[in-house]
């Protein structure tokens, strides 16, 4: 993955065969039943100023499996997403020390290309934000700043897309209709079919399903199973139960001693869920704390 | 639909404040059309057109040079001031580290400040004489539409910084989840969410241009004249006004009122074509 690097950017990595990959309709993948780590995070700690928000955070994230993270809010969940794809960089004043490799690449090398990993990373945020345009527009306008512009091609993948997620035989006839008018759980949909059209290795969901109504969600919720396999799935959820259901790997976060975010349990979900070791994730799942 | 008792006093007290404004456009032009009776009595609309020249105490009531030389002069400003004045925006929004794009900001303020007559006498004393070298007399239209592009920058500018400082944060981390470089980020998303608001400042600023009056009486020439080129002097309808309304009597004093409701009628249709404008690929 060195052609991430600006200054390397003649190395082609022999590694890399997902690049031969055309989107196809979603079928269920593999259970993830090997785990080699994607993304490997070393004692990562973030600071927004002097304010600590993570602290001393590692773990790893296994390719093709799904991982949930859980945990009250405020405990650096959502900043943890921000480093994997760099949105940090947006935040001024945002510290972070540790390291933190995507595949061989180290996620925090200054030259690193930002605009290629974040295609490479796709990001769903818990509101939706579909852009002020039109349906067809919101899926053109990445792929044409990704250097995709023949009209025919584009049309392909946006089809594709919206099948993906779903989404095609609702909005098939009003393409050129503004986004926003869709209504949530299709807006949310529109985004991941967004993020989708730029095949991404990693998908980062920030509570996708938490600013949609129980039927919407679940149909999200079906569409991230589906996602298993062809792509890692990071996913923030509040939702314990919805956790439960769909990840392969668990990660609980906790606020220490009243200031930072800490990793407090990661390991297979079905053993956060059923036989944690620490007794902070034991009352957290069983609903007596947090 | 119920209202509280606050909220019916509130009601009341807004709907007197928008009846009055409405009230105070509708006597202007009311006053306009009385004032402009006594020529638009006798003299058809057409010869306002066709007329031979501008000499209403003959009763020969050409208006179309004056038009034009409004028109062309707030036509140029507003195409030039436009661009630039996005492009500042865009500047102390996305380009200017947090520091300078406040003094930048507070800069175009003071900019918006100045009173016209300075920018009329700085465009006379200075611009004129600069494009008089170009070519004589240098009071001319060109030196009009620069006073005037200085002018409205500020307006466009500063509505334009407005306009993009309301696009949701959402949007800007939403575009750079998807690897948006910093110009898609504008160019796709940006601009078309903040469409509407540069829109309404730019009419706004024409709005400014067409009515500017001192600053475009000192630098123009006031040559009643249908322009040729960009350097020819030119008069335009609200200097014409200014110029002549100390010893206008009569029909004389009338025409000059034709020349206000001219004026009227062109900021009626300005308003007119934005608010389509506006309407139109509206995904707000």
């Amino acid at each position: 993955m060195s052609h991430f690097i600006n200054n390397k950017s003649e190395q082609v990595d022999k590694s890399n065969t997902d690049d031969a990959y055309t989107l196809g309709p979603l079928q269920v993948g593999l259970p993830c039943c090997m785990p080699e780590p994607l993304i490997r995070v070393d004692n990562l700690s973030l600071h927004y100023g002097l304010k600590p928000a993570l602290e001393d955070v590692s773990l790893d994230i296994y390719k093709g499996c799904i991982t949930a993270l859980i945990g009250p809010s405020g405990c650096g969940k959502t900043s943890f997403l921000s480093v994997l794809n760099r949105l940090t960089d947006l935040i001024p004043d945002c510290r972070i020390s540790g390291n933190v490799h995507y595949d061989t690449m180290d996620l925090r090398h200054p030259a690193l290309d930002v605009q290629r990993l974040r295609r490479d990373i796709g990001m769903i945020f818990q509101k939706p934000v579909p852009f002020p345009l039109s349906i067809r527009r919101n899926i053109e306008l990445p792929l044409r700043e990704h250097g995709m512009s023949k009209q025919a091609g584009l049309n392909d993948v946006v089809q594709q897309v919206l099948q993906d997620v779903g989404l095609w035989e609702e909005v098939k006839n009003r393409l050129e209709s503004p986004a926003l008018a869709l209504s949530g759980g299709q807006q949310q949909r529109l985004c991941i079919a967004r993020a989708l059209a730029l095949q991404p290795k990693v998908l980062l969901m920030d509570e996708p399903c938490s600013a949609l109504d129980p039927i919407s969600s679940g149909v999200v919720e079906d569409l991230i199973q589906r996602l298993r396999g062809k792509y890692t799935v990071v996913i923030v959820t509040h939702n314990l139960a919805q956790a439960r259901r769909i990840a392969n790997y668990a990660g609980f976060f906790w606020i220490k001693d009243q200031r930072a975010g800490c990793l407090i349990e990661f390991g297979q979900c079905k053993q956060i869920f059923e036989a944690p070791v620490h007794e902070l994730t034991a009352a957290y799942v069983n609903g007596s704390r947090g | 639909m119920f209202l509280s008792r606050t909220d019916r006093q509130l009601a009341a007290l807004l709907q007197g404040c928008a009846l009055l404004a409405a009230t105070i456009v509708l006597l202007i032009l009311l006053f306009l059309i009385k004032e402009s009776w006594p020529v638009l009595q006798h003299v058809a609309l057409t010869r306002f057109v066709i007329d031979a020249s501008w000499h209403p105490v003959q009763g020969l009531y050409q208006l179309t040079p004056m038009l034009s030389a409004t028109l062309y002069s707030t036509l140029g400003a507003v195409v030039l001031a436009t661009p630039l004045g996005i492009a500042s925006a865009l500047f102390s929004r996305y380009f200017a580290p947090p520091f300078i794009a406040g003094c930048y900001r507070r800069l175009i303020e003071l900019l918006a400040g100045i009173p016209s007559v300075v920018y009329g006498f700085w465009g006379l004393i200075t611009l004129a004489p600069l494009i008089g070298r170009l070519h004589p007399p240098g009071v001319s239209l060109l030196t009009g539409i620069l006073v005037l592009t200085l002018m409205i920058l500020p307006t466009v500018a500063l509505t334009a910084d407005a306009a993009l400082a309301a696009v949701p944060l959402a949007y800007v981390r939403g575009a750079a989840a998807l690897g948006l470089s910093r110009w898609g980020l504008i160019s796709g998303v940006a601009l078309p969410a903040a469409r509407s608001g540069i829109i309404a400042g730019t009419l706004l600023a024409a709005g400014r241009a067409i009515g500017e009056t001192m600053a475009v009486l000192m630098v123009v020439g006031n040559v009643v004249q249908q322009p040729q080129s960009l350097l020819d002097s030119v008069r335009t309808l609200t200097a014409n006004i200014a110029l002549e309304m100390a010893y206008a009597t009569g029909v004389h004093r009338a025409a000059l009122f034709v020349s206000g409701l001219a004026l009227m009628v062109m900021v009626l249709v300005l308003v007119s074509t934005a608010e389509l404008l506006s309407r139109k690929r509206h995904y707000g």
